[in-house]
């Protein structure tokens, strides 16, 4: 029984993915798009499972959309989610978590992504759990020889929202960028936790989290690299800016770096601060009322982390999100959001 | 006529410390006034008074802008009624671009005085020719608010601005500070185009060189806070001869 209508959540499918539903954790076939292509294996019995076979490129992003509807009575749910990316084979896989249920929850999910040689991953992660949805996320990424993995996380809802993700590039040559935005407000905790393990030469790895913290909200960022014996020519770089929007709310970065090659290059940098007030004072002194500024400081700042999301649905999800998010609406264009990203 | 803008006795603090004793000062529209002084006199006070800046106390005196009272406005209404103030350091705002902010403030003022708001197209047709006036490029528009102008491109942006949101009154703060004479004149060049009798402009300046670029009307010197002697152009000349300390 789907305790949810279509109508209240056919707005989260994003245009133009294959698709695979869940709600309360149930695999729904019925309600999914699945892909019938050689060399792409899906199953979504235990747990989500898609491989790619050698070379095969998945010409679609492919959204696995968790649903938690309510029931009644306080829920949990489990879920499993494995990729695995052949050698040469490219994907864009889509978490989605959205919650429908006022009475508190529980969503622990577990991802595991495996890339193979020169295999490219992009994932998308966007969790947007309903107010009393505590959600952990545990998403362990393995990559082979000159791979590259991708991830865009963004954080909207629940009311303690933790992300852990570790890589291992295995081998040499891999490429690994991981982005974040979370949006907090209210008395919401975003937690992300970050471990990056470059374990032969020649692998790339950069981060860029941004954190927008409101009411009494609190942001953790701890984000380590880990750069093993034998690991020369690692290129690693790692940023964390917060912006806090209220007197109460607050960020926690942690930057670790441990390093133990000789031939490295390894920066990181975090940041934790307001709305700078001569930016605000020269949008106003131009006519842009107050509150308008604010916005579009606002927006500007979560700029950078918006624009490297490829896929045009899922960055409109997030432009949306952070408008809504925003205290007044910035003075955008009518049908569209203008020209404001540099 | 009732003056554009009006100061008396206006008496204002900075972090506790006295600049402005008593300035007077009265503006019609139409003229070009130049005010100098040598530093800490209280130029820059005045002309951050003026835009509405926060950290600055007035502690006595009125501003009347057409009338009213100044000192009560937001600084976004104030830009709405027409002031408007190219800074001496414009600052530099990563993730906003320049064109869509100017459109944006444009859209703000215009709404404000009854006109329609310009969508992109029709806003594009109307910064095409200001732009050559003051030699600002697209590429320096596209970009992030003043990211990476060097400080003649800064000035340049302020005129430009200042040229597309054709303010009542420009009050502009040692704009010609560590600008190079070709620089000057393109940025004198752009002052001197909005010249009109319904316009009023302040000329903050502590060098003499601008004003052979934008002739003023009337030249006031501000000392420890007070406006001390008032004359005509050639009372710049006389100061840059003899120096501040003849009339202090």
């Amino acid at each position: 029984m789907i305790p949810l209508s279509p109508q209240e959540w056919e707005h989260l499918i994003f245009d133009g993915c294959y698709l695979a539903v869940f709600v309360n954790g149930h695999f729904l076939p019925e309600l999914s798009k699945l892909p019938k292509i050689s060399g792409v294996n899906a199953s979504f019995a235990d747990e989500a499972s898609i491989s790619l076979s050698k070379g095969v490129i998945l010409d679609k992003p492919f959204q696995l959309l968790f649903l938690q509807a309510a029931n009644g009575k306080p829920a949990a749910t489990f879920p499993k989610i494995r990729i695995v990316a052949g050698e040469n084979s490219q994907a864009r896989i889509i978490e989605s978590y959205d919650g429908f249920i006022l009475e508190p929850a529980e969503t622990n999910t577990v991802t595991d992504l495996m890339l193979g040689p020169n295999a490219v991953v992009e994932h998308f992660k966007v969790q947007d759990e309903a107010v009393n949805t505590t959600h952990n996320g545990h998403i362990q990424v393995q990559q082979e020889a000159s791979s590259h993995f991708t991830s865009h996380n963004i954080s909207l809802g629940g009311i303690r929202a933790r992300t852990e993700i570790s890589v291992r590039l295995n081998d040499e040559g891999c490429e690994c960028t991981l982005n974040g935005l979370y949006l907090g407000n209210g008395s919401q905790v975003m937690d992300s936790q970050i471990r990056i393990d470059h374990l032969k030469p020649h692998g790339t790895s950069h981060q860029l989290y941004k954190g927008i913290l409101d009411g009494k909200s609190r942001g953790i960022f701890n984000g380590k690299v880990v750069v093993h014996p034998g690991a020369q020519k690692t290129d690693a770089d790692q940023t964390n800016n917060n912006l806090l929007l209220s007197k109460e709310a607050e960020a926690d970065p942690n930057p670790a770096l441990e390093i133990l090659a000789d031939d490295v290059k390894v920066r990181h940098g975090a940041t934790v601060g307001q709305l700078d007030k001569d930016h605000l004072y020269y949008l106003r002194s131009r006519g842009i009322d107050e509150a308008a500024a604010k916005s579009l400081l606002t927006y500007a700042f979560a700029s950078d982390v918006i624009n490297r999301i490829t896929f045009e649905p899922v960055k409109a999800r997030l432009k949306n999100a952070l408008i809504a998010h925003l205290p007044s609406p910035p003075p955008f264009e009518k049908g569209g959001l203008g020209g404001i990203f540099i | 006529m009732n003056p554009l803008l009006e100061i008396k006795n206006l008496q204002a603090e900075v972090a506790g410390k006295k600049i402005l004793k008593g300035l007077n000062l009265t503006v019609q529209a139409g003229e070009v006034h130049a005010i100098m002084g040598p530093n800490g006199s209280g130029k820059s006070t005045l002309a951050h008074i003026l835009a509405g800046r926060e950290g600055y106390e007035v502690t006595g005196g009125t501003v009347l802008y057409r009338g009213k009272n100044l000192l009560d406005m937001m600084p976004e209404i104030r830009a709405r009624e027409g002031i408007f103030l190219a800074f001496q350091y414009p600052v530099e705002i990563p993730g906003v671009s320049g064109s869509y902010f100017l459109k944006a403030s444009l859209n703000a003022i215009r709404k404000h005085r009854g006109e329609l708001e310009l969508d992109a197209m029709d806003f594009l047709k109307l910064v095409k020719n200001k732009m050559k006036l003051v030699e600002m490029s697209d590429a320096l528009l596209n970009r992030p608010i003043n990211e990476g102008f060097s400080g003649g491109e800064k000035k340049r942006h302020e005129i430009f601005q200042m040229s597309v949101l054709e303010p009542t009154l420009a009050v502009l703060d040692e704009t010609d500070s560590g600008l190079d004479i070709d620089a000057l004149k393109i940025v004198a060049n752009g002052v001197n185009n909005l010249r009109s009798p319904e316009r009023a402009i302040v000329l903050v300046t502590h060098y003499q060189r601008l004003l052979d670029y934008i002739v003023p009307d009337y030249v006031h010197v501000l000392s420890k806070g007070q406006i001390v002697k008032t004359g005509g152009k050639e009372l710049a000349l006389e100061l840059e001869k003899k120096g501040y300390g003849w009339v202090a």
